[in-house]
């Protein structure tokens, strides 16, 4: 298991680096800073198909709504359902409990270009 | 957001960092959006106090014979019947009847001292420069910070504080109520306030010269009942006080009547007319808008922003104008202009958000009960 991260500030954990393998998408814990407090989020149903950059799901602080993209392309198999209950799970646990979505890959080249942590601490550091 | 170069600062900026705000562009200058975040900064001052600086906003002072009469060629309230120290809400007129802007108006004995929005000073200014007659001054209080301190232990907090009347014609700060205003003296510093807010809490508006400003906002900062509240809670408070924000729910296209604002058209107004747009908005008053604000209650967990529309089935029958999570009640709400035939209080209506249909419900205003003080109240 290895967790990779985009520019866009979220994670994605995969199983494995191949097609068809299965992978846990959320936020990263400097986004949920950003956002401040997290009241709703809006996932994606499984079964949805998501494209690498394209919009996967929505994230609304009390302040605004904001988007979440999908790291990679892929189907989604499962949205996280302790979120409905306590969205507040984004702010307080980002990159545990508070994941937003699973799904399968589709093209596991399209790992190629994200960041591992220590380049994406070193991206943060440098905004 | 502007290019940070671009953006003015105002006096707390530096108590505002140090403090650990997150700061961003409102109205041209830097301000705090947050400090703790926005749900525990509203609910502090829901229960407590919340320190806010609104130095963005405009004060002016209008002086000179015949300030009055002037102040009711441009807005209709009947300030001619205010009281010295009282203050009143109010509306600047386009010749449409629009609203160009909504202001505070108190009767300094002296004249009227105004409170205008930040968006909005610079073109309050220009209009009301252009309107001028002589004899009467329009003073912009460049050199003045503006404090508020709202929330139902605003007035231990402040009754702690050693506040002299400037003169002899000004009242005790402790017979201050709510909608009145004067000036007092502390450590020497002139202050002038008001108990008023945009919260729906109690409280005070304090407008102070700039340079006391940190030590004022320092001075209430160390009572253990005050907390600093940035603009993010400051927005969430006032839509559950369902107070409208100017350049959101109000514009120079909507008149009083369509905003549910004429209680701030004066009786005397009404049947005198005389302000701007008077035709329009006093027929409006008399036979009826096409369309209200109205605050929506919605289903669910999910807020519906600026800009959702709403309808009856087929039909688009409103916009929202304001929206957002309600901390104190813990659903989404919103403000809402729709057709009159759909302002009802319980008229069901939906919100289209990102291509869903939302279950919406028109309610009264406000969405949280007011704590306001007012006149005749017990202390």
């Amino acid at each position: 298991m290895s967790r990779l991260y985009t520019q866009d500030h979220e994670w994605i954990d995969v199983a494995a680096k191949e097609s068809g393998a299965e992978a846990t998408v959320g936020i990263t814990d400097y986004a949920q800073g950003q956002l401040g407090d997290v009241v709703f989020v809006d996932l994606p149903d499984a079964g949805r198909a998501v494209t690498k950059g394209g919009e996967a799901a929505v994230v609304e602080s009390v302040k605004a709504a904001s988007d979440v993209y999908a790291p990679v392309s892929g189907t989604v198999t499962e949205s996280n359902p302790a979120l409905a209950d306590d969205p507040s799970l984004v702010n307080s646990a980002p990159e545990a409990d508070g994941w937003f979505f699973k799904l399968t890959l589709s093209d596991a080249s399209e790992l190629d270009g994200l960041m591992d942590k220590a380049a994406y601490d070193a991206f943060v550091a440098s905004l | 957001m502007a290019d940070d170069a671009d953006l003015k600062t105002l006096p707390l900026d530096a108590l505002h960092r140090r403090l650990g705000a997150r700061m961003v562009s409102f109205a041209g200058y830097a301000m705090p959006i947050q400090f703790d975040g926005i749900i525990a900064e509203h609910l502090w001052t829901r229960e407590h106090a919340g320190l806010f600086d609104v130095s963005h906003m405009g004060q002016l002072l209008v002086e000179g014979e015949g300030a009055a009469e002037w102040l009711e060629s441009l807005a209709p309230g009947d300030f001619k019947a205010l009281q010295p120290h009282r203050v009143r809400y109010s509306l600047l007129l386009a010749d449409n009847g629009g609203i160009r802007d909504d202001l505070m108006v108190t009767n300094t004995g002296k004249g009227f001292y105004l409170v205008v929005n930040g968006a909005t000073k610079h073109g309050d200014i220009a209009h009301m420069q252009a309107r001028l007659p002589a004899g009467i001054t329009l003073h912009h209080m460049e050199d003045h910070a503006l404090l508020a301190l709202q929330g139902p232990e605003a007035v231990t907090v402040m009754s702690r504080f050693d506040l002299t009347p400037e003169s002899a014609d000004q009242p005790a700060f402790a017979d201050l109520k709510f909608m009145a205003g004067a000036r007092w003296l502390w450590n020497g510093i002139k202050l002038g306030i008001t108990r008023s807010g945009y919260t729906g809490e109690d409280g005070y508006e304090i407008s102070v010269p700039s340079e006391h400003a940190e030590a004022l906002a320092e001075a209430l900062l160390a009572h253990s009942e005050v907390q600093p509240i940035g603009l993010g809670a400051r927005d969430s408070l006032r839509l559950e006080a369902g107070l409208p924000l100017y350049g959101h729910d109000l514009d120079p296209e909507t008149t009083p009547v369509e905003a549910d604002l004429s209680f701030a058209i004066s009786k005397r107004r009404k049947t005198e007319g005389g302000f701007p747009g008077a035709e329009r908005v006093l027929d409006q008053l008399f036979n009826g808008a096409a369309r209200k604000r109205v605050g929506l209650s919605v289903e669910g967990r999910m807020p519906a922003r600026e800009g959702a529309t709403v309808w009856v089935g087929a039909e688009q029958v409103g916009v929202l104008t304001s929206g957002g999570f309600a901390p104190s009640l813990n659903v989404p709400i919103a403000m809402a202009y729709v057709a009159t035939g759909c302002a009802a209080d319980g008229t069901a209506l939906e919100i289209e958000v990102r291509g869903k249909r939302i279950a919406a419900t028109v309610v009264p205003m406000p969405f949280k009960q007011k704590n306001y003080v007012r006149e005749g109240d017990k202390k």
